[in-house]
């Protein structure tokens, strides 16, 4: 009941949202969807529920961890959005609460599922859910990054279809068409072959929605085009429910005995998406742009630490929700610079400031969280002797590190708006951020003993162990 | 049976013909809507027993693909008023070429793989071949209605390898693909629309403004 009730609430507040003529009503909605979801999430981390559907739904420790960071930042993001649109109101009008809300429904539908068609049928509609947000302005502009977007995205998502019905005759009968469980149990039963064609298209079409090199030219038009918030949602917590699909993938071909096949295809990806990332870095002007460069890099480093496995995958499912706060921290600080116009009439020294810390959690900086995870997959590279990948990522970060340092920097000591007095930054615009930079810096410092258990086993499911 | 569902694919795979040689936007479309009523009939001719699974499938896909989205691409024509030609970047006796290519390639393919036996096995050369084709359009076709025209017939290419599980896979399932399938196309077609009132073309290449600079 409660998986049901996760995918259900944010649905029916969608419908809800939709039906309402007056902004402050479709506000109410979004907020009392977000912590609703929230608390059923904290919920179903206490209870763990059985699963559902006839095993279609179900709750394990990789899809509670990604569920639960879909929702802290959804919540956050829903808090934003009551800022944001005080001061912008999007073309959409009526539809963009209940675009964010059924993005929520069907991140969640991603989260719960275990059965792949049903995974592909979540993944499908975040994509579509999406559309709409990013063009909002209905200008040139965003009209060609929502059109780039769109076509890539449906295109890689119909080949990952075809990898599911791959996936499907591989099986060929072995256990519950397509459910997670037997797919992983009767993993030896599977066809070699098809399983090994079946994962090409899976990671090609999932790892597109993830933004991997070379599969993530959609990213910074997309990202540099949406409104801050939206990209904080997408560079969060879509590209979350896509490694959650990879991830899926992986599980399924290691439990079939073709590791040896799909890791070096994993490294190969994380460490083209990293050199790629570097390489549009340098010398990137914009800023929203930029952070896209940043994600294509970061989904580098969840691909690399899936292929690594061992201490690898540990690393890469805490990389994933380290990753999701940071980058709804820096879209959010980004999105408030731009709203204000960067050039710049006002000063905003708190969004600024939150910039700053942004910029030294995105580059795996201690005390932050992305430093221990970074660590962890590294540290797997060494450990299994792949001296030259660990190399080339330090050498690749490093590069990443002065490139984002100093076009951030830049932008935070930018030519001084003058006269202007310092604009009061609203306390919903600013709160957000504020609560996503404490929450990686916490996770940098302390992680809860039942974080670990569920990342330890969501790790052991991966081929990979704690640390 | 096996007769009819040969038949039924051999005609899949020439609308995807139709699609390549046609000059004109509007035949693109009636081509399309013909392949998904063919994707509707299919079902029913590979799995005669006739169960209420099978005829859901059937008539929804029929009312998804064969009425309901070629309606509203015609509609997107109409509305904003696009040009009725197709204007290639491959040209179209190329293209035809090509195609054969592609179909001859699919049948290659599909001859050295594992196969599952019976009937169904002849699902999948045509399955290859439209994927390739869906593909093909999408790349040589620079205007963006026929490129969504591409996608959907990439989509029935999927859908037909989808066809080898059909009984595997439940209805709540396909119902919910050929929803996702459904409303990819209606954003599209919005967009569309909104693309040429705003360049005064549906031609996709110029869509190039977001650059890294």
């Amino acid at each position: 009941m409660i998986l049901l009730g996760l995918v259900a609430v944010p649905a029916l507040a969608a419908a809800g949202a939709y039906a309402h003529r007056e902004a402050p009503w479709r506000t109410a909605w979004l907020i009392t969807g977000a912590l609703l979801h929230l608390g059923l999430v904290a919920f179903a981390w206490a209870s763990r529920p059985g699963p559902a559907l006839g095993g279609w739904l179900a709750l394990d420790a990789l899809g509670s961890i990604v569920l639960a960071t879909v929702s802290v930042l959804f919540a956050v993001i829903a808090s934003y959005t009551v800022g944001y649109l005080r001061w912008e109101q999007p073309r959409g009008g009526r539809a963009f609460v209940s675009c964010l809300l059924v993005f929520l429904a069907a991140a969640s539908l991603v989260a719960l599922s275990h059965h792949f068609v049903l995974l592909w049928i979540g993944l499908e509609a975040t994509t579509l859910a999406v559309a709409p947000l990013i063009f909002h302005r209905h200008d040139r502009r965003s009209l060609e990054a929502v059109w780039k977007y769109l076509v890539i995205s449906s295109v890689a998502i119909a080949l990952a279809l075809l990898g599911v019905f791959f996936l499907a005759t591989a099986q060929a009968g072995a256990g519950r068409p397509l459910v997670l469980e037997d797919l992983v149990a009767q993993g030896t039963r599977l066809h070699p072959d098809w399983l090994k064609a079946a994962f090409i298209f899976l990671l090609v079409g999932f790892g597109t929605k993830m933004g991997l090199a070379p599969l993530h030219t959609w990213k910074p038009d997309a990202y540099g085009e949406a409104p801050g918030l939206v990209g904080g949602l997408m560079a969060g917590a879509l590209t979350s429910c896509a490694f959650l699909a990879v991830a899926r993938s992986t599980q399924v071909a290691l439990a079939a005995g073709v590791g040896p096949f799909i890791r070096p295809l994993l490294l190969a990806f994380g460490l083209l998406s990293l050199g790629v990332a570097a390489a549009f870095l340098v010398g990137q002007t914009d800023l929203r742009r930029l952070l896209a460069y940043s994600s294509v890099e970061h989904m580098g480093l969840l691909a690399l630490g899936l292929g690594l496995g061992a201490a690898g995958s540990y690393g890469a499912v805490l990389h994933m929700i380290n990753n999701a706060f940071v980058k709804g921290l820096l879209f959010l600080a980004a999105g408030n610079l731009l709203l204000r116009g960067a050039a710049g009439t006002h000063r905003t020294p708190v969004s600024a400031g939150l910039l700053l810390v942004g910029l030294f959690a995105v580059t795996g900086s201690p005390p932050f969280g992305t430093f221990l995870s970074e660590f962890a997959i590294l540290g797997a590279a060494f450990q299994g002797g792949h001296y030259w990948i660990a190399g080339t990522a330090l050498a690749l970060l490093a590069l990443i590190f002065v490139a984002l340092a100093v076009r951030i920097l830049g932008v935070i000591h930018g030519p001084s708006p003058g006269a202007a007095e310092a604009a009061r930054e609203s306390p919903w615009l600013v709160a957000g951020p504020i609560a996503l930079a404490l929450a990686v810096l916490l996770l940098g410092v302390y992680l809860p003993s039942a974080l670990v258990d569920a990342l330890g086993a969501a790790a052991g499911a991966l081929g990979g162990r704690a640390p | 049976m096996a007769r009819l569902v040969e038949l039924l694919l051999l005609l899949v795979i020439l609308t995807n013909f139709i699609v390549l040689g046609t000059t004109r936007l509007s035949t693109c479309i009636r081509a399309v809507a013909l392949q998904g009523f063919l994707l509707g009939v299919l079902p029913l001719a590979l799995y005669p027993r006739g169960e209420l699974h099978t005829w859901g499938l059937a008539l929804g896909t029929v009312a998804v693909k064969a009425v309901i989205l070629p309606r509203f691409l015609r509609w997107a024509i109409r509305e904003a008023a696009v040009r009725r030609e197709v204007e290639p970047r491959v040209g179209y006796a190329l293209s035809l070429l090509l195609g054969v290519a592609a179909v001859a390639v699919a049948f290659a393919i599909s001859g050295r793989l594992p196969l599952p036996e019976g009937a169904r096995a002849m699902l999948v050369p045509a399955a290859l071949a439209t994927v390739i084709l869906g593909l093909f359009v999408l790349i040589t076709r620079s205007k963006a209605l026929v490129q969504v025209v591409g996608y959907l017939m990439l989509e029935n290419g999927v859908y037909l390898f989808g066809l080898t599980h059909v009984e595997e896979v439940p209805f709540l399932v396909e119902a919910g693909v050929l929803l996702d399938v459904f409303v990819g196309v209606f954003i599209m077609g919005i967009v569309v629309f909104h693309i040429n009132r705003e360049f005064d073309s549906l031609d996709s290449t110029r869509l190039s403004e977001l650059v890294d600079r």
